[in-house]
């Protein structure tokens, strides 16, 4: 029994490897062809959706009603477009991209990083639509992070993709909680912010809930947040782009680092951040469990309805008094797939989207943020006191202090599950230092960057 | 197997022709077999030789990929961690499978017997999914597991066992022997039915007690069983995903890294496939190394 057992196999073997011969396997990969990068850069004259029946593909994130709503409405204005969506969540969206736009590109897709989709040549080039459509007269700081150049780097060149609307992100907090411990106006330097999380913490509240379980390590929220409040955002910024030279191992970024690793030891963060979801940070924010969350205006909506009157927002203050301001500040994305079928009538509903007045008050109402589109277009009216107000003033101040960023989870498609998470989750079980969290990230991100 | 031929011993020729129909017959699990098995299997082989992101071209770089196998400590400490929950995946279940099945076999005529059976093996017939939520649940900071241990005071243990770098791998562990107690003590059971009941009864007269009796009796005999056990659990948690995706992807800090979600997370997260694939080869090789020879030890002792 044992001999033939053993072999069976061998023999199984040989048969094996005599296939893999016979096949002579071409490498893989090679056989794609290639579209050539910024092909369509020539204007896009007659972009529209026609009056002929159509039906646009899209792949949407599940969880997040507004590119359905947008769809919805669009449908109604233009009857002749009819939709085909399929929804996932966005870190199965982030997996599947490269292949979904290879096999069966959609239309209209929510995108995850950029950069190496665009190197694959998986995205159309939009700056065909951009000039006719006039995206190239917006803020350009909108469309900054979508441009991607020749070798992957962001920030400079064709645009690959557009927004929905920009996002806004800060610190909420629980307006009770704050006047408990006697926090009448959000604080205005880091040291007050200090302070008040000292008396939470006094006070037997829990000053901190944030998502870092899983793969999704929600402590670079306040990390970055506090890398801005030290440094520069434009330095940041590079780093995310993948400019050549750029390093997250700064000395500013240092002291960020350290500065949250002082607010991990002083017990600022629930105990068990390390297996906390968003999920589970919003239900316990949302049940009045602690006092703060980093998090962004997509929630706002949903604050204003389930704590409505009692959440409030506030930008990260800086370290001194007075200095500037700044937040992650990003797109929702969406491109259209280098090879889709209905490329124009795609980019006439982004078009749309922007300029719109419905549509702007569906980005505002549904997504909670700021709508794309020129500076001084129609903005939907929204009630004082809200969340949605404060996310959106907020919009404000950071294009004035020039202080929108993205988000350092972005600079590749896996620095966050491969190099900020399990680093910014060691850091909270005592087993990683500031120092080495980011020299680790920064080994990580050189050997994807080469790649 | 060398059964003389007696009285079968016809035409010669008839035979291939009864050996072709019979691959006719076969062909369609065969073709299926190699579409969806030895296809995928050879591919992985070949993508395991190039540096390829999935999409664009590939570069040939021979055994770079499994050279960095062992090199890369984060790799290496996955392969640990898998060797590491053979413990729960395996040692606990079968030990805690024949504790259950020399139980269930002395209470045989109850109905409790038919309960006990028909609960230990509900986990096996749930999803892996649903066990992996529910599991992630009963051990959150205000979870079950923490209450419970509460209520007896013992607060200073209390923990997120799933968040925390001590007790995750160990957690996850547990999930993993619930779900496969149900199954060695069913596999067991079984094989505990086809023992000789005359066996015991000489035993008896000879003066066992009952421990004595599972000893030389029990235990000996199941032992094609256990090998079935031993070895279906111990592929289990060497190529264990689903569990670990579901209730900590890895964390936290790579503390529950597996090799099953180390590969998941090179080709679709990092877009290696070529690094995922040699590692996929590795662990190939890895189960065979570990479970060809427990097959040997298991049925060698039965002839």
């Amino acid at each position: 029994m044992a001999h033939r057992l053993v072999r069976r196999p061998l023999r199984t073997a040989l048969a094996v490897s005599a296939v893999l011969a016979a096949a002579a396997c071409s490498a893989p990969g090679s056989n794609s062809e290639t579209t050539g990068a910024g092909a369509s850069a020539a204007p896009v004259a007659n972009a529209t959706c026609g009056t002929d029946p159509i039906t646009l593909k899209g792949y949407f994130e599940t969880g997040f009603p507004l590119p359905k709503d947008l769809s919805t409405e669009f449908s109604k204005q233009f009857p002749n477009v009819k939709w085909d969506i399929r929804e996932d969540q966005f870190a199965v969206i982030t997996q599947n991209a490269p292949r979904v736009l290879a096999d069966d590109p959609p239309d209209l897709m929510r995108l995850p990083q950029v950069s190496e989709l665009v190197k694959d040549d998986l995205l159309k080039n939009l700056d065909g639509y951009a000039t006719a459509f006039g995206w190239d007269k917006w803020p350009a700081s909108q469309l900054q992070q979508m441009r991607v150049g020749p070798t992957g780097e962001r920030g400079d060149g064709p645009l690959y993709a557009m927004g929905l609307n920009f996002s806004m992100t800060g610190v909420f907090y629980n307006k009770k909680l704050a006047a408990q411990v006697g926090m009448t106006k959000p604080p205005e330097t880091l040291a007050e912010f200090d302070s008040v999380l000292q008396k939470a913490k006094d006070a037997g509240l829990t000053p901190i809930n944030q998502f870092n379980g899983g793969a999704t390590g929600g402590l670079a929220f306040p990390l970055q947040n506090l890398m801005a409040a030290y440094g520069e955002p434009g330095a940041i910024n590079d780093w995310i782009f993948q400019k050549s030279g750029a390093t997250i191992d700064t000395p500013a970024n240092l002291q960020a680092a350290e500065h949250l690793a002082k607010w991990i030891k002083a017990g600022y963060f629930a105990p068990d951040i390390n297996s906390q979801d968003y999920a589970a940070m919003m239900s316990r924010f949302i049940g009045g469990k602690n006092l703060f969350i980093f998090d962004g205006d997509w929630e706002s909506g949903n604050l204003d309805k389930q704590m409505a009157g009692n959440a409030g927002f506030f930008l990260m203050p800086s370290a001194q008094a007075g200095g500037k301001q700044a937040a992650m500040s990003a797109p929702l994305t969406f491109g259209i797939g280098s090879k889709a079928k209905n490329a124009d009538c795609a980019a006439f509903f982004l078009n749309w989207v922007a300029t719109n007045q419905q549509a702007r008050d569906i980005a505002v109402k549904v997504g909670g943020s700021h709508p794309m589109g020129p500076a001084d277009a129609y903005m939907p009216p929204v009630q004082e006191g809200t969340v949605t107000a404060s996310t959106l003033a907020a919009g404000a101040t950071i294009g004035e202090d020039n202080g929108a960023m993205d988000f350092i989870a972005n600079a590749t498609g896996a620095i966050y599950a491969k190099g900020w998470t399990p680093n910014l989750q060691k850091m909270v079980a005592g087993q990683q230092t500031p120092d080495g969290l980011l020299k680790a990230v920064q080994k990580d991100y050189e050997s994807q960057v080469k790649k | 197997m060398s059964v003389p031929a007696t009285g079968r011993r016809g035409p010669r020729a008839r035979r291939p022709r009864r050996a072709w129909l019979g691959w006719l017959f076969a062909l369609p699990a065969v073709v299926m077999y190699a579409t969806f098995v030895l296809r995928p299997l050879l591919l992985t082989v070949q993508y395991s030789f190039y540096e390829w992101n999935g999409i664009g071209a590939s570069t040939w770089v021979g055994l770079d990929n499994y050279g960095r196998l062992f090199t890369d400590s984060e790799l290496f400490a996955s392969i640990l961690h898998a060797f590491e929950l053979i413990l729960f995946f395996s040692l606990v279940p079968v030990l805690l499978g024949l504790f259950v099945a020399a139980t269930i076999r002395g209470i045989a005529q109850s109905r409790l017997a038919t309960v006990a059976r028909t609960v230990l093996f509900l986990p096996q017939v749930i999803p892996l999914v649903a066990a992996g939520i529910m599991w992630s649940w009963l051990l959150s900071t205000t979870g079950l597991a923490n209450e419970l241990l509460s209520a007896v005071g013992l607060d200073s243990v209390t923990r997120a066992w799933l968040g925390d770098f001590d007790t995750a791998l160990p957690a996850v562990g547990i999930i993993g022997a619930w779900v496969l107690v149900g199954l060695c003590t069913l596999l067991l059971l079984a094989g505990m039915s086809k023992i000789d009941p005359a066996l015991y009864e000489a035993a008896r007269l000879d003066g066992a007690g009952p421990v004595r009796e599972f000893f030389s009796i029990t235990l000996p005999s199941l032992r094609q069983e256990i090998g079935v056990c031993v070895t279906v659990t111990v592929i289990a948690a060497l190529a264990s995903f689903d569990i670990v995706y579901i209730a900590t992807q890895g964390g936290p800090g790579n503390s529950t890294m597996v090799p099953g979600l180390e590969i998941y997370y090179l080709a679709f997260s990092e877009r290696e496939v070529g690094m995922a694939s040699a590692l996929a080869v590795a662990l190939v090789v890895l189960v065979l190394l570990v479970v060809l020879p427990l097959q040997r030890l298991t049925r060698d002792g039965s002839r």
